[in-house]
Parts: C-alpha cells; sequence; structure tokens
C-alpha cells in the first residue's frame, strides 16, 4: 500500500478561495468579505500569513503612490511611466484601474496603523521619488495581515498548495484547489466557485550568485517559488510577457535596495576610475534600441546595460557614492533604517566587511534574473480588463479573470502591469476580490462539480515523492545518493544551472539565442522527467519538491517566450544574440502561451498592445 | 546571514516554527529545541528573531562572503510600537536604530462585515470598498472614457 493511502483527507467549500497570503491576498481576502457579506472567503497560505510574500521583512517604502489629493500625479502619469520603463509593452487598462484604486489602498494602510512618513512643512506623505513615500514598515505585513483574518472566514496557514482542479460540468472552469499541510501532511481539498490566485513569483529559477550557506541571500524571496505561474499554467490559462525576467541593480551580495539612495539621498554612481559611466554607453545603446534610450526617467533595462557594459570593459567595481551623502546624519540614519526595515541581510554584509558608507562608498552588482509581475517587470497571467474601458480584446468577462473561467489573479500573478509593488498588488487583490464576487453571485446555483476521482488522483500525484524516497532509501546505506531518486535540493540546481547557462543567467552575461534555447528545453525536458523520481524525506521536503515543480513549471514557460520573441527588446534584463536589437515593427507586441497538459505542448502567438494613454 | 539557536536560551516555545516563511526553523527531536535545518534557504528576515520571546535566535552573516565577528541585533516591542537596532562592527564599531512600527492599538483594524452593506448598485460600479471617500479627491473614481483615450495599436 502507497503512503498516501493513510493520509487524512480534508474537504474544505469555500465561496471564494484565495490561494498565497502576501500584499494581494490580503488585499482580495479583505474586498472579498466587503462585497460578500454572506459568502465564504478562505485564505490558504503556504507559510503563516502574519509574516508571508514578499513583504514578511517589512518594507521602507511605498513604491506605488500617485498622491492624487494633492495633486501630484494623475493615474495616466503612472501608465506613461510604467510603458517608458517596459520599453513600450504594458497592459495600459490593467495599469490605470491600478494606479485609480492605489491611493485609497495607502490611505487605508495608515488608518490601520502603518507608520508614514510626513513631509514637516506641507503635513503630506513624504516623497522619496516622484512614486514612491516613505514608511517606517517593520510591521506593514502584520498590519495588514490583522484586516485579512478579521475579514476571512478562515485562514489556513501552513498549506502549500500543489495544484487547481477544473469543474467536470463545464469545460474550461476552474472548481477548487488541492495541496498539503506541511506539519500534520494531511490532503486538503478546496472546493471553490471562485478562485484568486495571489501566489509569488519566482526566484531560484536561475543561479543566485551566491551559492552555499549565503543561496538563500536572493533579491527576492527563496519561498517566491513561482506558485503564481505554475498553478494556472497548468490548468491552461494564457500566460504573457514571461520572458520579461527582471535584472537588479543592486548593493553587492545583500541586495540592499538602491532607490533611497537614488531618489532620496541623492547617491549616484561612478566606476573604478571615479567616472561616471552611463553616457560611455550612450550611442552604443541607441544602436541597439534606439529613442527608446532618450525617454526619462532611463528605463531600468538599459541603466543596467550599461552597468553591464562598463563591468565588460573592466572599469569595475561601480560603486555607489555615499562618503557625501552620509555625512549629513539624518541621510545616514535613513540609509541605514532603508535596510533595517527591508533587507537586513544588507547591514550584516556591510558590518561583517567595516564598509560603513559614510566612509566607504560600497560595491554594487546586477543580480540574477527573477520572474514576477509587481516590480519593474510584468510577467503574469493574461486577464480581463476593467469594463468601463478596456479595449474589447482585453475584455472578456470579469475584471482580472484569466481565460480559465472563474479563475482570477492579482499581484505577481497578473501579467501586463508593472509597477504595482506592494501597495499595487494590494489594490489589484481588491479590484480581482470584488469582480470574483460579482461572478459568485452571477453563478447563482450553478456550482462546479469536482469529482472524487479528481481529487483522489492528485493526492497520489501529491505524495508521490515521498513514496519514492520511502521505497529507494532501503536500497543504500547512508547518504543522500540515490539511483532512484533525486532530492529537492540538488533538481533545484539542476534546474538553476539549466537557466543560467542556456536561458540567459548572469554566468552567460544574460546572453541566450535560439540554438541555446533548444538545448535549455531538452535538458529542462529530462528534468521534467526526473521530477517524477524526486524523493522527500519528510513533509518539508515534500514542500520543497513541489515548490521545485511549479519552478520548473515556470522556467519551461519562461524559456518558450524567449524563444518566441525574436528581438532584444530589454538589453540588461536580456540578450537574443541572435536578434541583438529591439524590433518595433514585429515586436511591439505582447506574447501569449497556452499550455496544454494533454499534449505537453505550448502554444505561442501574439496580442495587440493597446495604447489608451497619450 | 542564516539563523542559528542559543542552547541555553531556548525553551522549544515553537514561536519561530509558526512564522519562518521559508518554513526552515524547526525542533530537535533530541534536544526539544529550535534550530535552523535549512540555512540555504534563509532570507535573513529575521522573523523568528523578532519572534523569540527568549531572545534566543541570533544570525551570523553566510560565511561564503561575511567575515565573522559582527552581530545585527534586535528588539521589537509591540507594547510600545518600536523596534530597536543595534548594529556591531567586525572592527567594533557600534550603531544604534530605533523606529515606530505601528501607529494603532494591536487588533483595532474594524473587519469590513462591520461597514454598512453595499448596495446593488454599489455591487456593479468600479468603486472598492471605502471609495470613493478614501480617495480624498474631488470628482469621485477616475475612469476613461472612450472618447478620451486614444486606442492605438502599435
Amino acid at each position: 500500500m502507497g503512503m498516501f493511502s493513510k493520509r487524512k483527507t480534508v474537504c474544505v467549500d469555500a465561496d471564494v478561495l484565495v490561494i498565497g497570503g502576501g500584499m494581494a491576498g490580503c488585499g482580495a481576502t479583505y474586498e472579498a468579505r466587503y462585497w460578500g457579506r454572506d459568502l465564504k472567503v478562505v485564505c490558504v497560505e503556504k507559510a503563516n500569513i502574519e509574516r508571508s510574500g514578499a513583504v514578511a521583512q517589512g518594507l521602507y517604502a511605498i513604491n506605488c503612490y500617485m498622491g492624487t489629493q494633492w495633486d501630484e500625479n494623475q493615474p495616466e502619469d503612472h501608465v506613461r511611466y510604467a510603458r517608458n520603463d517596459l520599453m513600450g509593452l504594458v497592459r495600459e487598462d490593467l495599469g490605470y484601474d491600478i494606479a485609480r484604486h492605489v491611493d485609497a489602498s495607502v490611505h487605508m494602510f495608515e488608518e490601520w496603523g502603518l507608520p508614514i512618513m510626513k513631509d514637516p512643512e506641507t503635513g503630506q506623505y513624504l516623497r522619496e521619488g516622484k512614486w514612491q513615500i516613505m514608511i517606517h514598515g517593520e510591521s506593514y505585513k502584520p498590519i495588514v495581515a490583522e484586516a485579512a483574518r478579521k475579514a476571512a472566514t478562515e485562514v489556513y496557514n501552513r498549506i502549500m498548495v500543489t495544484h487547481l482542479l477544473m469543474d467536470e460540468s463545464k469545460s474550461n472552469r476552474v472548481g477548487g484547489a488541492v495541496g498539503f499541510n506541511v506539519r500534520t501532511g494531511d490532503f486538503y481539498v478546496f472546493r471553490a466557485k471562485a478562485i484568486i490566485v495571489c501566489a509569488g513569483g519566482a526566484s531560484h529559477i536561475y543561479k543566485p550568485r551566491s551559492v552555499g550557506e549565503g543561496m538563500g541571500r536572493t533579491w527576492y524571496a527563496p519561498w517566491s517559488s513561482a506558485s503564481a505561474y505554475a498553478l494556472p499554467i497548468f490548468v491552461g490559462a494564457k500566460m504573457t510577457q514571461m520572458e520579461n525576467r527582471i535584472v537588479l541593480t543592486r548593493f553587492k551580495d545583500g541586495y540592499g535596495p538602491v532607490g533611497a539612495y537614488f531618489l532620496h539621498l541623492k547617491t549616484y554612481t561612478e566606476n573604478a576610475y571615479g567616472n561616471e559611466y552611463e553616457s560611455n554607453w550612450y550611442e552604443h545603446t541607441k544602436e541597439l534600441v534606439g529613442d527608446y534610450i532618450d525617454r526619462h526617467p532611463v528605463p531600468t533595462c538599459l541603466r543596467n546595460h550599461a552597468f553591464l557594459e562598463e563591468m565588460k570593459a573592466g572599469r569595475g567595481p561601480i560603486r555607489m557614492v555615499t562618503k557625501e551623502a552620509f555625512q549629513d546624519p539624518h541621510k545616514e540614519t535613513v540609509g541605514w533604517e532603508n535596510f533595517l526595515g527591508m533587507t537586513i541581510g544588507q547591514a550584516v554584509v556591510w558590518a561583517s566587511q567595516n564598509i560603513d558608507p559614510k566612509h566607504t562608498n560600497p560595491e554594487l552588482t546586477t543580480s540574477e534574473p527573477y520572474v514576477m509581475g509587481s516590480h519593474a517587470t510584468c510577467s503574469g497571467a493574461w486577464a480581463s480588463g476593467p469594463s468601463d474601458y478596456a479595449p474589447s480584446e482585453y475584455q472578456w468577462g470579469y475584471n482580472r479573470m484569466m481565460t480559465v473561467d472563474g479563475l482570477f489573479g492579482a499581484g505577481d500573478t497578473i501579467g501586463g502591469t508593472a509597477h504595482k509593488f506592494s501597495s499595487g498588488s494590494f489594490a489589484e487583490g481588491r479590484i480581482a476580490a470584488k469582480a470574483a464576487v460579482n461572478y459568485v453571485n452571477d453563478l447563482r446555483n450553478e456550482q462546479p462539480r469536482v469529482s472524487e476521482q479528481q481529487y483522489e488522483d492528485l493526492k497520489k500525484t501529491v505524495f508521490q515523492p515521498m513514496e519514492n524516497y520511502q521505497v529507494g532509501r532501503n536500497e543504500i546505506v547512508a547518504g543522500t545518493i540515490s539511483p532512484s531518486y533525486i532530492l529537492p535540493l540538488p533538481g533545484l540546481q539542476r534546474l538553476e544551472k539549466i537557466m543560467d547557462e542556456y536561458v540567459g543567467g548572469f554566468s552567460a552575461h544574460y546572453t541566450t539565442n535560439t540554438h541555446m534555447l533548444n538545448r535549455g528545453l531538452e535538458l529542462l525536458g529530462m528534468l521534467r522527467e526526473d521530477l517524477d523520481r524526486l524523493g522527500a524525506e519528510d513533509l518539508h521536503q515534500l514542500q520543497r519538491a513541489w515548490e521545485l515543480k511549479h519552478r520548473l513549471m515556470a522556467s519551461e514557460s519562461v524559456t518558450h517566450h524567449t524563444m518566441f520573441r525574436e528581438e532584444t527588446r530589454w538589453p540588461g534584463y536580456y540578450y537574443r544574440a541572435d536578434h541583438p536589437k529591439l524590433d518595433d515593427t514585429d515586436w511591439h507586441c505582447f506574447t501569449l502561451s497556452r499550455y496544454d497538459r494533454e499534449s505537453n505542448e505550448w502554444e505561442m502567438e501574439k496580442a495587440p498592445v493597446y495604447h489608451i494613454v497619450d | 546571514m542564516p539563523t542559528f539557536v542559543y542552547m541555553t536560551r531556548c525553551d522549544g516555545c515553537g514561536h519561530c516554527v509558526d512564522i519562518c516563511p521559508s518554513d526552515i526553523m524547526h525542533i530537535d527531536s533530541t534536544y526539544r529545541r529550535a534550530y535552523n535545518i535549512e540555512p540555504n534557504m534563509c532570507w535573513e528576515c529575521y522573523s523568528c528573531v523578532k519572534a523569540c520571546p527568549q531572545n534566543a535566535i541570533d544570525c551570523r552573516g553566510y560565511a561564503d562572503f561575511a567575515p565573522l565577528g559582527h552581530s545585527v541585533r534586535v528588539l521589537r516591542e509591540e507594547a510600545k510600537g518600536t523596534i530597536s537596532w543595534k548594529i556591531k562592527f567586525r572592527d567594533g564599531r557600534e550603531k544604534d536604530f530605533v523606529s515606530p512600527i505601528r501607529t494603532t492599538p494591536w487588533g483595532s483594524i474594524q473587519s469590513p462585515a462591520e461597514l454598512a452593506v453595499p448596495n446593488e448598485e454599489d455591487m456593479k460600479s468600479q468603486e472598492l470598498a471605502h471609495e470613493p471617500a478614501a480617495l480624498n479627491i474631488e470628482g469621485g473614481l477616475r475612469t476613461l472614457r472612450p472618447d478620451q483615450f486614444k486606442q492605438v495599436v502599435v
């Protein structure tokens, strides 16, 4: 008898199921309760919503705040900003929607008790930059989680959701989700009328610069395991812009953020010889991307590009000039508290290496690539837009519904909407939840049907790695090497090596071509087969096993998208060496993919970019 | 900087196990105390350090790039609403910082279920909970009308 047969199955019925209790998930949970007073709203989270998601550690800034109440910016301005930063390609309808709602969300945070810094002269929120406001955000996540807990009918912590369930009475309609409790090992079946995927983007699909003990010091959280993408991809939801991975220029080794340093502290970068270097690469970059280099602010990827070229020219290290700014005690405090509030590890690196930015200009580096949908990048699911103004090709149902009925998303999950950050992800969760409540109300009694057969089959799949281990372990004396299984960590490291070497990781100077991508796909295919033979010694490793499977699914998607887009749209994020230039004639469009799990095929297509704001 | 747990201070209460976003703080079955089972999946987020009632958890920078001899200690006091940090450099220099963490009592957030029930018309509008009041702008929620925007495919 297999081990799975002994495991308890717990069934939970919900009207609205929110998967992932980070910023987007907490926003979705709150809003679902507001509009759906008599609905059962369930939030399920892999960790503990008190400290989960990308904001677990806190934040020192909210990077998406319009300030429309003080006439600082209008929603249209943010659309122009995000479009410019992403080299022309964003879902302007979705971006505008977030921008018009985000301020109200931030005002709610302040009312709930989040300390937002104020300008002593104007009394307005203290600006770090045009879009960023400064906060004392150590407890940002616990505060938001308190609101979500009060709103939810039930919150299930420590349940790793592995798969979505499909309705058996109507095709292409979602019916629930399954997962397992990482403490008890119970199998959980959530049957739901509407599902809002608010899971995390992807760290650790590319080999990180820091390996060994420091492997966890990635820029994005190591628990961001691509469930945002794997869950919808597997049930056939269309994805967009998955090639649009992001590379971050950050303080070396700790990946401490540079936003406050550039914008508020007015520090700047220089090469090893004390020279400004970005202008060295102006003509060269213009040849690649045309007048995108003349836009203001200069797109993030193009600033990365200058950094990379300067390093390749042998004029590194590139440093942030902090010594001048840090003579001001207020700025020194801001500089340190900025890390303590959101990237404590950078303070540790500096303390350990005796780097006091008052006396030493610290080094910068470019990170390994990440796939996510909320920062200066916009990978994710293809979603329907708001009904009051979205172009008809962007509108097929409820706001933020994917191409699968009843399946909604927010935050890292939804593609095309760069620069939403924490506040915009929360606002998008709220937008999706109101739409999901309307969807549930409109369904009336037409409930999705999920048979026991469907989830019992998945139960066997979910616990298979533990069975693999139990059986295979008897063959060997001791240790981690078995001819029958591989453990999650070496599996992850194989994935990271393939993606790094073939799909444009840091060791390949973020460069790839069609031949490299094809070879990468072959190796990813073999890894996919091998992941059927993952071994998990315990429930913790079972969580790692499923995180790895989710990361692989996202990685295959990234590779197919990278292959499909035959241009280099975002130099500094990645390079197609066989198509080194930006090509607005053929590629001023979105890339869409759909995975068919029956045939294991990926269908690729283009979708138009509508510019609805001038 | 992966976390570690001091044997003499930990009483095995499990707060760190409960809070860790990476699921890497577990209880050792022999000593009945917590330890970091997977340092290479530690994000140094300090959630466990802040949650430990015994101050038994500390961090030591990742050995593959952080020289020894530093420390970054934290005290999070919910009742006072502050967080205090002490940074000690390898060469002995120290820096201290204190920040507020919350301006309202813990537990004071109102459930959305306690707010007035929205009507049928509101359900179909674009407005979210607390809007338009929370936007704090004249004219209510912004929208784009088809005659306002340029719909151009490039």
